[in-house]
């Protein structure tokens, strides 16, 4: 009889995860051959990542941000705003391009949801940037410096209630809404709810009405996609994201400015805050995972980064929270796709303090000799295709650097090639290339 | 306590740098005295994060301290202090980036190392740029971007300089996000810096000042 998921092992968890992920259930194969290709792609993913074995061929994925409606001659505008145009335009792409995986089409957000609900945390194309121009986060303090203890005590209500009224200004009236914890007798049943009669608090909950059923079109295409995109051959290359708790703060609570501050005149408030969030993240990781069947999750790596905190600040403020959301996934059978972007050169030493095996670290603009020597038996490495090669280099360079890369990192296995950094409009003949020179050059003899 | 008013801002204690001001501000002291061990302060600052012994944070915390010092001094200014200026530098964020952190870094170390710098903020048209150095007869600019899609603004911007017959009088130094040698040229720029103190270091040398 097969156990309990409460009985496994994490290593058991693990492979159940990965089992789920390589034979995935109810997924209809247009071909025996997409069904072959599927299974090959998991299973040299599975072995790259695990450093059990050495894969067939070095991996190819791409994190493409808005690039495919570039690639079919689409604006960010229009996919944000044409959901049905979403699906074709990510499906040409992967098909197109052949790597080992794809990455979901969730990237253009649905343009009208975040009108109706007036969203202030982005600019995005129309509202305050081109047509043209993807969609660009603007820093603030949402979060006040003296709201720690609000988070601290009780998250839920701050994520709830403070945080959505201030990022969307349709639902501002939300922030007066009373706590319910008091209806636990007839008496005064009633009374928080004469809140929900008056008109703003009305009118925010028929915006939310609105906004609900804009999600529920645009959740059907990327819902779509993802039931489509395996039934072709391609893999999703993760079921979901989460976060490091310092950057959940830094990069939109207290804005990168508000939480360098806290680090010096509220540094007890910081850490406790970080510490509250971390199961929070660990949970959001793990319910993706296990409801996707998929053990990948995706972490992009933010305020870590080479310059942005000394190597003391890092370990005393980013890495601990880190670890232990990384540890929290791990125990839970995730495998944690950690995305370090910037550089990470400065941090290799630290990150080096986890289990064998269980974890793969995409870089950006970290030195990949560097960081293949500090990971090599611990984690599985990835990434590194520069910007600027995609962007303005010769093909023959991006070839070039493919082999270069292939020759540094894939060693004995453990390497991934894929993009360093999120890519929009490159020159395609380049990524083709990269692509195409993996699969030749790539190969394990 | 320190009672130094150089070390303390150096050594980022707010509490006792600001104490300090409201001291000697109750003792009736010269302000630009104050103002005076402030730049220094800030000079000690700048060479740290230089030497890799502050980062970002500090950087950070350290503006905000002055900030508060120069708000305490200001008032009992009698005349707007003249800061000698080492040199003019025109600077922003490129058409369609809204990023600022990495801009607002750079333009914080060029103020603190004596350069007069016109800040044109985010999102800034190649025309504004062109503008602004007419204006301000810079011989410096600094473009700043973090997406690839500033790549072709600041070649636009470079281009547009040129059209005005200003290329020849400016030198431009670009940073942020994915820049690298290759993206300067291909934008026709004169020089890349990787951080923030690449840039005072390109820009004394251009001001003649380092």
């Amino acid at each position: 009889m097969e156990k309990k998921w409460e009985e496994m092992s994490s290593d058991e968890k693990q492979e159940a995860l990965f089992a789920r992920w390589i034979s995935p259930e109810g997924v209809k194969f247009v071909s025996p051959e997409a069904e072959k290709a599927y299974r090959e792609r998991t299973t040299r993913f599975k072995n790259a990542l695990q450093l059990k074995k050495k894969p067939d061929r070095v991996p190819v994925l791409l994190i493409p941000s808005f690039a495919p409606a570039y690639y079919s001659g689409l604006t960010p505008y229009d996919v944000m705003y044409n959901y049905d145009k979403i699906a074709a335009a990510w499906k040409k792409f992967s098909l197109d391009f052949q790597a080992d995986s794809h990455g979901g089409c969730a990237v253009p957000s649905p343009g009208k949801f975040l009108e109706i609900l007036n969203f202030r945390l982005y600019k995005w194309p129309d509202h305050g940037v081109s047509k043209k121009t993807t969609y660009q986060a603007i820093e603030g303090e949402y979060m006040k410096a003296d709201e720690y203890d609000i988070l601290i005590n009780n998250p839920l209500y701050f994520f709830y209630y403070i945080w959505p009224s201030r990022v969307f200004g349709a639902l501002e009236p939300i922030a007066t809404l009373p706590h319910l914890s008091c209806l636990t007798e007839m008496y005064g049943v009633a009374v928080p709810f004469f809140y929900y009669g008056t008109p703003p608090v009305k009118a925010a909950y028929q915006a939310l009405l609105e906004a609900g059923d804009e999600a529920l079109k645009w959740i059907q295409v990327v819902g779509g996609f993802d039931v489509e995109m395996p039934s072709l051959g391609f893999p999703a290359h993760q079921a979901g994201p989460t976060k490091a708790p310092f950057d959940v703060i830094g990069d939109t609570l207290r804005g990168t400015k508000g939480i360098m501050l806290d680090m010096y005149r509220q540094p007890d408030k910081l850490l406790q805050a970080m510490e509250v969030l971390t199961p929070m993240f660990i949970q959001l990781g793990v319910g993706a995972a296990k409801m996707a069947g998929n053990p990948l999750i995706f972490m992009p790596l933010h305020k870590g980064a080479d310059g942005f905190l000394s190597d003391e600040q890092y370990k005393k403020f980013y890495w601990p929270t880190l670890r232990k959301v990384i540890m929290g996934l791990v125990d839970e059978g995730c495998f944690p796709f950690i995305w370090a972007e910037g550089g990470y050169n400065s941090r290799l030493e630290v990150i080096r303090d986890l289990p064998k095996g269980k974890t793969a670290w995409l870089f950006d603009l970290t030195d990949m000799a560097k960081a293949k020597k500090a990971l090599d038996g611990i984690a599985c490495v990835a990434g590194n295709m520069p910007m600027d090669l995609l962007t303005v280099g010769t093909t023959q360079e991006a070839i070039d650097h493919t082999k270069r890369l292939i020759d540094i990192c894939g060693k004995g296995g453990g390497y991934i090639m894929a993009n360093g950094a999120f890519f929009d409009e490159v020159k395609w003949e380049n990524l083709k290339a990269i692509v195409d020179t993996v699969k030749k050059y790539g190969v394990y003899k | 306590m320190a009672t130094d008013l150089v070390s303390a801002l150096a050594d980022l204690k707010e509490k006792e740098a600001l104490k300090i001001v409201e001291d000697r501000l109750n003792a009736k002291e010269d302000p630009l005295k104050i103002l005076d061990n402030a730049r220094r302060a800030m000079e000690i600052v700048g060479k740290r994060f230089a030497d890799s012994e502050y980062f970002i944070p500090d950087l950070v915390y350290s503006g905000e301290i002055l900030k508060a010092i120069t708000e305490m001094v200001k008032p009992k200014l009698s005349k707007a202090a003249e800061a000698k200026r080492v040199g003019k530098v025109v600077f922003g964020t490129v058409a369609g980036d809204i990023h600022d952190i990495g801009k607002d870094i750079v333009v914080f170390m060029l103020d603190v190392n004596g350069f007069e710098v016109y800040d044109l903020g985010v999102d800034v048209p190649a025309q504004k740029f062109v503008q602004k150095i007419k204006e301000s007869g810079a011989p410096i600019v600094g473009l700043s971007g973090f997406l690839a899609l500033a790549f072709d603004s600041m070649k636009q911007t470079i281009e547009a300089m040129k059209a005005a017959g200003l290329r020849d009088k400016v030198k431009v130094m670009i940073g942020g996000g994915q820049m690298s040698d290759e993206i300067r040229k291909y934008t026709g720029a004169d020089a890349y810096g990787k951080d923030a103190m690449a840039g005072v270091t390109l820009a004394k040398k251009w001001a003649g000042a380092g």
